[in-house]
């Protein structure tokens, strides 16, 4: 009898492709999703050295980071932005690479549309030269992010050469409350966890509280896997998954028996792992960054931390050195910051039910007048089954601006960007310093608080939030 | 890929933890097309004022530090963004080695790639160096280490020793200098083989095959 497997260990072992003595292994790529911003470097390398791509049938493109989202009929303003896509399209045409591109109804960002065209796949080794890629985990695929060097391997071999990470096991017990969402809950095990945690690790959510999590929702827990630290994030394929990807583009045509195959994916009961820890879905509340990692977080019902209370004195130097940036005292009550941004959006937050959960809290309401508010739906797909759904109307008539698919002002890399001192309520995953924009004071929170936030003009608890 | 065996430079203190890639290299330089030139945005954030002069408070503008080539930090060095800019921001400015007591995956998996040495060492010993870093600077020097990567070493001339840790195999790249691509593609005829056992259509000759889903 085989000893018990994790959902880590079955791809490991079925993607091993060698492991020659005194070499890391090589494990096999099954897809490689590519973006503007980490692959022209890589492309310049194939050509310089006269190598092709080895499966371009294996690679996907779509310009996100860099892009405009507004009418992008019009050529790109920044000559530097214009280049590295016309960089993209011309690599992509001259390697054979699919390209999503601007004007494509199915560009978007890259993580969302990889799930939602069925290119994500269980059981998959997934790449590309982004961090977010963890997000690809949530349908029990394998992925992580990758430097460019490492982008050029995988376009010239379609391998990756890879020490096998060790597994942790993050269970959730219990369930969620009314008004806390995934976005609340992987805060929080950031929170817990710290930025560091997962290094070296990749974790595997397990229990109750994940399963009765929907896809979107485990994308979004995915997705921010790599802020602990962890580089992948993964969700073993259930019912849920299969119904997710039944009838979407590039999923196998005999579908059932790809289910039966996926189905065989889950880890084993008595699968060991290398390290297990379990959090209660129930100790959850919706929760809001302070500081300037994701980590330095708290509920909505609490106040700005004073570093004094912390017991390590690199945590205390961090913490006072964050509050200084995000012009912060110890002691002010969450709830009572006001803002100046609202942002929702990003790999992490811009799916229809994000757009759902946001709409339904500003339905009849208007924006204050000292935010501007923006929404950026994640993909061509979202935006238009929002504006089908009339959420976009909904969100202009409050006052909120509805944009074009990208990355926009996660990362800020095109004109969507914050001043020095603005403080913005985003939905994304990172709150560094300058993130958003030199000066720019980033605080986390999901979709539905940072729609109250643009509302109210301050953080407040969505829990007790006016529906109307 | 340049090789690395042994450097002996000036430390640059760093004495912050959590270093992000986003002060490595903020986003804005990330639209180049060229793999070099990125040492001049390096902290760019930290080390510029709003008008453009060097901030005399950032620790990579102490005049001490100019020219040094090795970066000494705290925990978790290189948390973050996966944008191998940041060993080459790091690398084009001067650095060929970093020391800290952690580093985050992705962040040390590009230094490799780059001929740049990421050394762990225990926090104590990271502590150390940081006292002595301050000692030779209150006495009017920089800190000089030497870090050998056939010994798997890092010494100063002060009685300072401690061994570190490095996948065999990727020291053995550093030290050769080697292609890492060229490498992996001596082991093409497995590649290949493990495509056919997967049911893969072959590779064809020349064009690139188009379109579909794979099984």
């Amino acid at each position: 009898m085989p000893a018990p497997r994790t959902l880590l260990d079955k791809i490991w072992d079925d993607h091993l492709v060698c492991s020659p003595d005194g070499e890391q292994p090589l494990i096999y790529i099954d897809r490689h999703l590519v973006h503007e911003v980490t692959s022209a470097q890589a492309f310049e390398g194939l050509r310089v050295a006269g190598r092709r791509v080895r499966r371009p049938e294996a690679t996907f493109a779509t310009p996100d980071h860099n892009i405009p989202t507004t009418d992008r009929r019009l050529p790109i303003a920044d000559p530097i932005s214009k280049q590295q896509i016309d960089t993209l399209r011309a690599n992509c045409r001259e390697f054979g690479v699919r390209l999503f591109d601007l004007g494509d109804a199915d560009q978007g960002i890259v993580h969302v549309i990889g799930p939602e065209l069925g290119i994500t796949q269980p059981g998959m080794t997934i790449v590309c030269g982004d961090s977010h890629t963890a997000t690809h985990g949530a349908l029990g695929a394998l992925a992580f992010g990758i430097g460019t060097s490492e982008v050029e391997h995988v376009l010239a071999t379609q391998t990756l050469r890879q020490s096998k990470p060790k597994s942790f096991e993050v269970r959730v017990e219990g369930d969620l409350h009314p008004g806390v969402t995934a976005k609340d809950l992987v805060l929080y095990l950031i929170g817990r966890l710290t930025t560091e945690g997962g290094t070296g690790y990749v974790i595997e959510y397990t229990g109750p509280c994940i399963r009765r999590l929907g896809m979107e929702e485990r994308m979004t827990v995915c997705n921010m896997s790599i802020e602990a630290g962890a580089r992948a994030g993964m969700i073993a394929p259930d019912q849920i998954t299969f119904d997710y990807l039944r009838g979407r583009d590039l999923v196998p045509k005999d579908f059932e028996r790809a289910v039966a195959q996926w189905a065989t994916l889950p880890s084993d009961a008595g699968a060991r792992y290398d390290r297990s820890e379990t959090f209660f879905g129930g100790d959850v509340v919706p929760q809001v960054t302070w500081g300037t990692n994701p980590a330095q977080v708290v509920g909505i019902d609490a106040t700005v931390p004073d570093p004094a209370s912390m017991a390590d004195s690199s945590d205390r130097s961090s913490a006072s050195r964050a509050l200084e940036y995000m012009g912060l005292e110890s002691g002010t009550p969450i709830a009572a910051i006001p803002i100046d941004r609202v942002f929702i959006g990003s790999c992490t937050n811009s799916r229809i039910e994000d757009l759902r959960a946001a709409a339904s809290v500003v339905r009849g309401h208007t924006v204050s007048a000292r935010v501007r508010a923006m929404v950026v739906p994640g993909s061509g797909r979202v935006k238009r089954q929002a504006e089908a759904e009339g959420l976009d109307r909904v969100f202009t008539a409050a006052g909120f601006e509805w944009r074009e698919a990208g990355c926009s002002m996660c990362l800020g890399m095109n004109p969507d960007t914050l001043a020095p001192g603005e403080r913005c309520a985003s939905t994304s995953n990172r709150n560094f310093e300058g993130r958003q924009g030199k000066g720019g004071r980033t605080h986390l929170v999901s979709p539905a608080m940072a729609a109250a936030a643009a509302v109210a003009g301050h953080f407040t608890d969505i829990r007790q939030w006016r529906y109307l | 890929m340049q090789p690395f065996t042994t450097h002996t430079g000036n430390v640059a203190p760093l004495d912050r933890a959590n270093v992000d890639t986003d002060q490595i290299i903020p986003k804005q330089f990330l639209k180049r097309i060229e793999r070099t030139g990125f040492g001049q945005f390096l902290f760019f954030d930290w080390r510029f004022l709003p008008d453009g002069s060097p901030d005399p408070a950032f620790e990579l503008n102490q005049p001490i530090r100019q020219g040094a080539s090795i970066l000494l930090a705290r925990r978790n060095f290189g948390c973050g963004s996966s944008r191998e800019h940041a060993p080459w921001a790091l690398d084009d400015y001067g650095f060929r080695a970093v020391i800290a007591p952690t580093f985050a995956d992705i962040f040390f998996n590009n230094c490799f790639q780059n001929g740049m040495l990421p050394v762990k060492l225990d926090e104590a010993d990271v502590d150390e160096l940081f006292r002595r870093a301050a000692a030779a600077e209150a006495a009017g020097h920089p800190y000089r280490l030497t870090v050998d990567l056939r010994a798997c070493e890092v010494r100063d001339d002060a009685g300072f020793t401690r061994s570190f840790a490095v996948d065999p195999f990727r020291r053995h790249c550093l030290l050769e200098g080697l292609d890492n691509i060229g490498l992996s593609l001596k082991h093409v005829d497995r590649i290949t083989a493990w495509e056919a056992a997967h049911g893969l259509a072959p590779l064809q000759g020349g064009a690139p095959l188009q379109g579909g889903a794979i099984a």
